[in-house]
């Protein structure tokens, strides 16, 4: 039984991590969340162990029947029922799952977990400033209460007069009005030498909790009244999102629903490693876990050699700056 | 020995009237009188034990001890007598409590003499640790169990429980039970050969299999405080109602409330699922043989189920009746699903309702589930439900095929292209 407990036991260690699923719509995290909970502790049953077995007097009638010694002890080995899995229950109740930034039941996507000490590698992922790619799919015509189709129509518009240049346009305003937030939000003065540096690698941000910031904004498809935009951010929610689309169908004089909206990226993972619904199993949980640990390691070795490199080539102290884009573009 | 009697009888007298003042002070007077007496008659008794030599010293020691206790007592009641001198001024309450208080060891002292034990004066057969035993002996000594009074798990009794022990074997999941408000002090109650086997022998009768023992109770554990005449007419009636013996078994193994419940109560559901849906009394019987836990839960939500297929779905009376015969579970299914469900299927995937009514088994899938082989039928244009139509693909296959063959047969693609376009929903 020891052996067996030991070897459940590194099972679920060696499920230390974090991992991404692709949450589909309509669904609540926290279903998804609990689901590979119940599934992660159902594919770490350990077979049955033997029982321990405990040493008990029993009082037994004599073989030879004589009157005289009528009854004698015995010891014997019973079963300690008290171990008995029926008894004890399953061994672990619980596996510490965490669910990385959340998605809400209308939006689908990739919804990063964490699974034991994981949840400490997903604070630091989310203090890290993580940018996040959603797909937003739009359609002019009409303004909803909650800002999705299904919601209640509160105006209709027509939408002839918009062409991929006038949205373009509104995209590019957004844009430009959302990096002086990222200035605005990095709480360094603008007049620093400490400023231009973190601007000129690219670092300038908020640090920690700020108001929905787009970085990226991009038409990615357009055939009125269906668009779809690609959207990169941070710290936003999927209801701000569908939000920024009813705006962008107001500034173009028209009015605009945001259909559906999907994450593609969350941080480092992407829909590529996203476990779809029939995969929430143990076992594809613990290989993923170990997959994005080995890419990982491999990037952090990658990025080693790069650093070196531009080590190397920092020391011919006249070209600063392109030693930083290279930087720049390696991470 | 009479005059010993007399002065517990007092001594109990003196105990219960401790509370009224005047009482203490006739019972000190007493005790003050009979203590010059007793030590006389001990004397004559000791000549009288001595010359019969009825007795052992050890009679004699537990005398003296005795009369250690009442002297011990008369001397208390003499302090508090003073005491109570001290305080016959102020006479308040508190000196009476106080005067209580000081009683209150030598009344422990009283209750032992109380004992019948005691006052036995033959009790002193009490043998030295060191003394050896025989094992016969030894087997009849009963060790005090371990036992704790209360418990939060079952778990401790487990070893000495002869019910619970038995229980584990037949497979019942004490870890659920004992999470049941009361179950865990019920079973503990239990004894196994009157009040378990029989019924366990019972249910083997009526054709349970062994193997289903421990899934009916770990279900329903009252099952075995049920009364076995009652639940032999029960098992009767529903043979009177023409299921056969193996159904029986069978129903009862699936839902094991199913003989809880009083035959005015099963009679009563059975004739509301025949009347309500309008079935001949066989396709009842298949009906409830299928699905035995229409017997045992709400009619409640069955009423709704049934008027939400009418009213919210929209069903013709025949085919409510044709799909719950096919598929039972309509009746229990959460109502919201069943909306949702139907919603997709009769207003995006544009399927009619002869045809839902046709495969009824669609109702009883997972919304997901259609919905992504839907929209990836759709995506490859091969979405056609409709049977007169060429390409045509039946929904109960649609449904009812796994993610392979549903992929090779039905959509003519991989596996991977439809986990792939799982992830662009």
């Amino acid at each position: 039984m020891a052996m067996t407990a030991v070897k459940d036991f590194h099972k679920l260690r060696r499920l230390h991590g974090l991992f991404c699923v692709y949450k589909p719509l309509g669904v609540h995290w926290k279903l998804v969340r609990d689901t590979i909970e119940t599934n992660l502790l159902k594919g770490n049953v350990a077979p049955p162990p033997a029982l321990p077995h405990k040493v008990r007097f029993l009082a037994e009638p004599s073989p030879t029947g004589e009157a005289g010694a009528a009854a004698s002890l015995s010891a014997a080995p019973v079963p300690a029922l008290s171990h008995h899995p029926l008894v004890t229950g399953p061994e672990f109740q619980h596996i510490r799952v965490g669910v990385g930034h959340r998605l809400d039941a209308a939006s689908s996507g990739v919804l990063v977990l964490a699974v034991g000490n994981g949840n400490k590698a997903l604070d630091d992922l989310y203090k890290t400033r993580v940018t996040r790619d959603y797909m937003l799919e739009c359609e002019f015509g009409m303004a909803t209460k909650d800002f999705s189709h299904t919601g209640r129509v509160v105006e209709k518009s027509t939408y002839g007069h918009i062409t991929l240049d006038k949205l373009e346009r509104v995209l590019a305003m957004l844009e430009g009005a959302n990096q002086k937030a990222t200035r605005m939000f990095s709480n360094v003065d603008m007049s620093s030498q400490e400023a231009y540096e973190l601007a000129v690698q690219g670092l300038l941000g908020p640090d920690g909790k700020s108001a929905p910031i787009l970085t990226g904004l991009r038409c990615v498809h357009f055939q009125p009244p269906s668009f779809t935009l690609e959207v990169q951010c941070l710290n936003e929610t999927q209801k701000y999102l569908r939000k920024v689309v009813h705006e962008i169908g107001l500034e173009l004089r028209s009015t605009a629903v945001c259909k559906n909206v999907r994450r593609t990226r969350d941080g480092l993972f992407t829909s590529r490693q996203a476990l779809t619904r029939n995969q929430w199993s143990a076992a594809d949980v613990m290989q993923a876990v170990q997959q994005h640990r080995y890419t990982k390691k491999t990037e952090k070795t990658v990025r080693k050699r790069s650093e070196e490199s531009s080590a190397a080539t920092r020391q011919s102290k006249a070209d600063v700056m392109s030693s930083h884009r290279g930087k720049e573009h390696g991470s | 020995m009479a005059m010993a009697s007399a002065c517990g009888q007092l001594c109990m007298r003196c105990r219960g009237s401790l509370s009224s003042k005047t009482a203490v002070w006739r019972c000190y007077s007493h005790v003050r009188h009979l203590i010059p007496r007793t030590r006389q008659l001990l004397k004559s008794f000791d000549g009288l034990f001595i010359t019969k030599r009825l007795a052992s010293t050890q009679t004699g020691l537990s005398w003296k001890q005795q009369m250690c206790c009442y002297s011990d007592l008369a001397e208390k009641h003499l302090t508090a007598d003073a005491k109570d001198n001290k305080h016959t001024k102020e006479l308040t309450k508190t000196s009476i409590t106080q005067i209580t208080n000081t009683l209150m060891p030598s009344t422990d002292v009283l209750s032992m003499t109380e004992h019948p034990a005691f006052l036995d004066l033959d009790d002193a057969a009490e043998s030295s640790a060191l003394e050896e035993i025989c094992d016969e002996e030894a087997i009849s000594i009963s060790v005090p169990s371990s036992l704790p009074p209360t418990s939060t798990s079952l778990r401790d009794y487990v070893e000495k429980s002869e019910t619970l022990s038995k229980l584990v074997e037949l497979g019942v999941n004490l870890w659920k039970l004992e999470q049941r408000p009361n179950v865990g002090s019920m079973l503990l109650r239990l004894d196994f050969k009157t009040d378990v086997a029989p019924r366990l022998m019972f249910l083997k009768e009526i054709g349970v299999k062994d193997s289903c023992f421990g899934y009916i109770i770990t279900h329903n554990p009252f099952v075995l405080c049920e009364n076995i005449e009652n639940l032999q007419d029960r098992v009767t009636y529903l043979k009177s109602r023409k299921f056969s013996s193996e159904t029986v078994a069978s129903m009862v193994s699936r839902a094991p409330y199913l003989l809880n419940f009083n035959v005015k109560r099963l009679d009563n559901r059975l004739g509301f699922y025949q009347q309500q849906l309008q079935l001949s009394a066989s396709n009842t019987r298949n009906l409830v043989a299928r699905l035995p836990k229409l017997l045992c839960v709400s009619l409640e939500p069955v009423k709704e189920n049934l008027k939400v297929c009418e009213i919210e779905l929209g069903f013709k009376q025949n085919e409510i009746q044709h799909i719950v015969v096919a598929v039972p579970k309509v009746l229990t299914a959460n109502k919201r699903k069943l909306t949702q469900i139907f919603d997709f299927l009769h207003n995006t995937m544009k399927v009619p309702h002869y045809l839902i009514a046709k495969f009824p088994q669609v109702l009883n899938t997972k919304y997901l589930r259609v919905r992504e082989r839907h929209l990836f039928l759709e995506y490859l244009q091969k979405a056609q439900y409709d049977p007169t139509l060429p390409n045509y693909i039946s929904l109960d296959r649609m449904v009812s095929l796994p993610d392979e063959a549903f992929c090779t047969e039905l959509a003519l693609s991989t596996v991977e292209d439809f986990y792939l376009f799982q992830k662009t929903l």
